[in-house]
């Protein structure tokens, strides 16, 4: 199945790997994913003013382009997800300001395309079972939390394909990946965001409630689908001995990691290199499991 | 239409819970004969569930079993329990009713209700009536079980009316596996069937008065609470269950899980209710009042315990309503806490509340040992289906409409059917009962209109006194 694949910038830069992985993986499965020509941003935040309509023009820009290349338009970037799911929910609701987008870029868009989250595609359109048919190495005896954040499921009736409150898209993957997913009560709670910008002790303390809690329940890897969430639970957890004592890190892996690592697949520019805590010994263990 | 000194004067009464009751009562005592249907094997309703009342504290099922009693043996009132109406057809003066009774596999006939049967019955279950509670085996077997219930074939209390047993064919081990059949051996009388089927029957009625009630809005539907899926998070009629001398614990105050003594209860208000986002728009009432009694009560079982109510208001109208709130804060240290509640999980033995307060502005974690929650009313299942069989009208949420909420509460928009208790949107007992002598006065209007008593002998032996 050929879709368009919207990479966004995250992925393009320091989620590179996470792009890599993702596009392997999701080939892997059957789920051909074409980049859309001559992407612009997604407009990195859905606007709050209702009548901000120039910050919608950018994520329209991408709507309209992808269009042209079908009829569904997926991403792995959990952000420019919610970005362009709700700009496409409001374009199609809003008869009067979609005229004004239209007339600013120069289109005649209505709402057409689907904006699907990767996650969502293989959940639905692959299915976990045939991803599980697919599984080499199987992620036998590793315990992993899984971790939404919000960009995928809130606001519910705008962009979630999944339980609000207790989401399990991630927790069944890793599920069909082998793995052991351990349930935890802060899968949904928010990681900082950027409030990384203004005031770092904030956010290290929001990460730490998260991953006690997902370190409570037995946890030895986090999985996320959110290069912002990824982005703060590693990176928090460097200085996290400074302000808890006896911390241990655990790694925090994208889903498609995993997902190459359990497929088989060849992994080296999923880009470990970039992790704040170190997940090699962690996938060097697996793959030697394997062996 | 039949001419009105024609019309039928039989009553038909849906729902047996203590607004049908008080109508059947009613009615029944000036001499006319009524016929009261309601889906449980016996009657009584949610009343029948709670602990006490407020804002008396009385004990619910001792106020209540003299009304049971009376209308299990009034001569007036025919009663169909563990029955669900199937058709209803005619008008005012002539309504057939078709009755569905569910198969008991007890010939209630010929049952002495001796209770040989749900004494040996080896087959302990959850019951509906004990909102499912599951208590740990180590409390199950030190415990008084009340006699009757609990068991795959069941009576729902010791005071139960009818006090016929039934039999739950989802855990019968006869019924399920051909095997045991133990309470057909025991019993003396050989009243045990467990060929029985549902049998139909068809009633004749001039009125109708549609006492339906409500069921509380499901925990699963609440995904911030847990889902229904947190241990010790339970509803409030769990709650009431639990704090009830006939309930699964024999009124001891024992958390779910592990059977010990909750140190730390939360109660969660406005679950459901209020919430026109997520759930219902509307106050469902009562919950204000029963939270406080329920954390009252607590208190006076468990004495050191610390009892928090979460709120947005409090909403105490009713005669020594707020007196009732002001005791429950005053003496009995319950502490109220001004805000909502954002989430509830588990982690280890304690249940985490987390919320705010909103007068200090200050969010606010609690671990809890247990967590009330009070959810939205919601109208009873099977209301829609019936007020499609008689063309009348519920609202968006399922409650009955009412001909004119404030001039004609009781009446609906056809003649003859009228409306009782919380059917027709969120009530507390005096209203229900209220509403339910109002619902019987109406129907004995017009059956004053319609010539009075067709046995006039009856009615003089009821009215003459």
């Amino acid at each position: 199945m050929k879709v368009s694949y919207f990479p966004g910038c995250t992925l393009n830069t320091t989620g590179k790997g996470f792009d890599n992985a993702v596009r392997a993986s999701a080939a892997a499965v059957g789920l051909d994913l074409v980049e859309l020509p001559d992407w612009n941003c997604c407009g990195a935040t859905y606007p709050l003013i209702i009548d901000n309509m120039l910050e919608l023009a950018a994520p329209a820009h991408v709507l309209v382009a992808a269009q042209q290349e079908g009829s569904i338009l997926t991403t792995a970037c959990s952000t420019c997800y919610n970005v362009l799911k709700r700009t496409n929910k409001f374009i199609q609701e809003h008869e009067e300001e979609r005229d004004r987008i239209n007339t600013f870029i120069e289109a005649e868009y209505a709402g057409e395309v689907e904006v699907k989250d990767i996650l969502h595609m293989l959940r639905d359109d692959v299915g976990f079972e045939a991803i599980a048919d697919k599984v080499q190495l199987p992620l036998k005896d590793l315990k992993v939390a899984s971790y939404y954040g919000c960009m995928v499921l809130r606001p519910p009736n705008e962009v979630a394909y999944d339980d609000p409150d207790h989401p399990t898209s991630l927790d069944d993957l890793v599920a069909a990946l082998g793995a052991t997913p351990v349930d935890f009560a802060h899968k949904n709670e928010c990681c900082g965001a950027y409030l990384a910008v203004k005031d770092e002790s904030i956010t290290r303390e929001m990460v730490y409630a998260i991953l006690r809690s997902a370190q409570n329940a037995g946890a030895e890897a986090v999985v996320t689908n959110c290069p912002l969430c990824q982005f703060n639970l590693d990176k928090q957890q460097a200085e996290m001995r400074k302000s808890y004592a006896g911390y241990q890190p655990v790694p925090i892996f994208y889903f498609s990691q995993l997902m190459g690592l359990a497929l088989g697949l060849e992994t080296e520019d999923y880009g470990w290199e970039r992790h704040y805590v170190d997940a090699r010994p962690l996938v060097q263990k697996l793959l030697e499991g394997a062996s | 239409m039949t001419e009105p000194q024609n019309h039928n004067k039989r009553v038909l009464i849906v729902g047996g819970g203590i607004a049908g009751m008080q109508a059947a009562l009613d009615i029944g005592g000036s001499g006319y004969e009524v016929v009261l249907v309601d889906r449980l094997p016996s009657v009584g309703g949610h009343m029948h569930q709670l602990s006490e009342t407020f804002p008396t504290l009385d004990c619910a099922q001792c106020i209540m079993t003299p009304r049971t009693v009376d209308v299990g043996r009034h001569e007036k009132i025919k009663l169909h329990t563990y029955s669900e109406i199937e058709e209803i057809q005619g008008e005012m003066g002539d309504f057939r009713v078709r009755i569905r009774r569910k198969p008991a596999y007890v010939n209630w006939d010929i049952c002495t209700a001796c209770g040989a049967c749900t004494e040996k019955c080896p087959t302990s279950i959850q019951v509906a009536f004990d909102r499912d509670l599951e208590l740990p085996k180590t409390m199950r077997s030190g415990r008084v079980r009340h006699e009757g219930t609990g068991k795959a074939i069941y009576t729902l209390s010791p005071q139960a009316v009818p006090k016929k047993p039934v039999i739950d064919a989802d855990h019968c081990t006869y019924l399920q596996s051909g095997k045991c059949g133990l309470c057909a051996k025991v019993c003396p009388v050989g009243a045990i069937d467990y060929e029985q089927g549902p049998s139909w029957s068809e009633e004749r009625v001039g009125t109708i008065i549609l006492a339906t009630g409500f069921e509380l809005y499901p925990l699963e539907k609440l995904g911030e609470y847990g889902a229904g899926r947190v241990a010790d998070v339970i509803d409030a009629l769990a709650m009431e269950r639990l704090l009830s001398s006939s309930g699964p614990t024999s009124g001891v105050m024992r958390r779910p899980s592990d059977g010990k003594e909750p140190k730390e209860v939360v109660w969660i208000q406005c679950a459901g209710s209020r919430d026109p986002e997520l759930a219902m728009p509307y106050c469902s009432k009562i919950c204000c009042m029963y939270s406080a009694k329920q954390a009252m009560l607590y208190k006076h079982k468990v004495h050191h315990g610390q009892a928090y109510i979460f709120y947005i208001d409090i909403r105490s109208a009713g005669k020594r309503y707020e007196e009732f709130i002001q005791r429950a804060m005053e003496e009995d240290d319950v502490l109220y806490v001004r805000g909502k509640v954002s989430k509830v999980f588990r982690e280890g033995e304690k249940v985490v509340v987390w919320g705010v307060d909103t007068l200090t502005g200050l969010p606010l974690e609690v671990a809890a040992d247990m967590v009330v929650i009070s959810p939205a009313m919601v109208p009873s299942e099977g209301t829609q289906a019936l007020a499609g069989m008689l063309g009348l009208k519920v609202d968006e949420f399922g409650w009955w409409t009412e001909q004119d909420g404030n001039l004609a509460p009781l009446e609906t928009v056809r003649p003859g059917i009228f409306v009782a208790g919380a059917g027709s949107g969120p009530k507390d007992i005096p209203e229900a009962v209220a509403q339910g002598s109002g619902a019987a006065g109406k129907v004995l209007s017009l059956l004053a209109r319609w010539g009075g008593h067709d046995d006039q002998d009856a009615g003089h032996d009821e009215l003459g006194r």
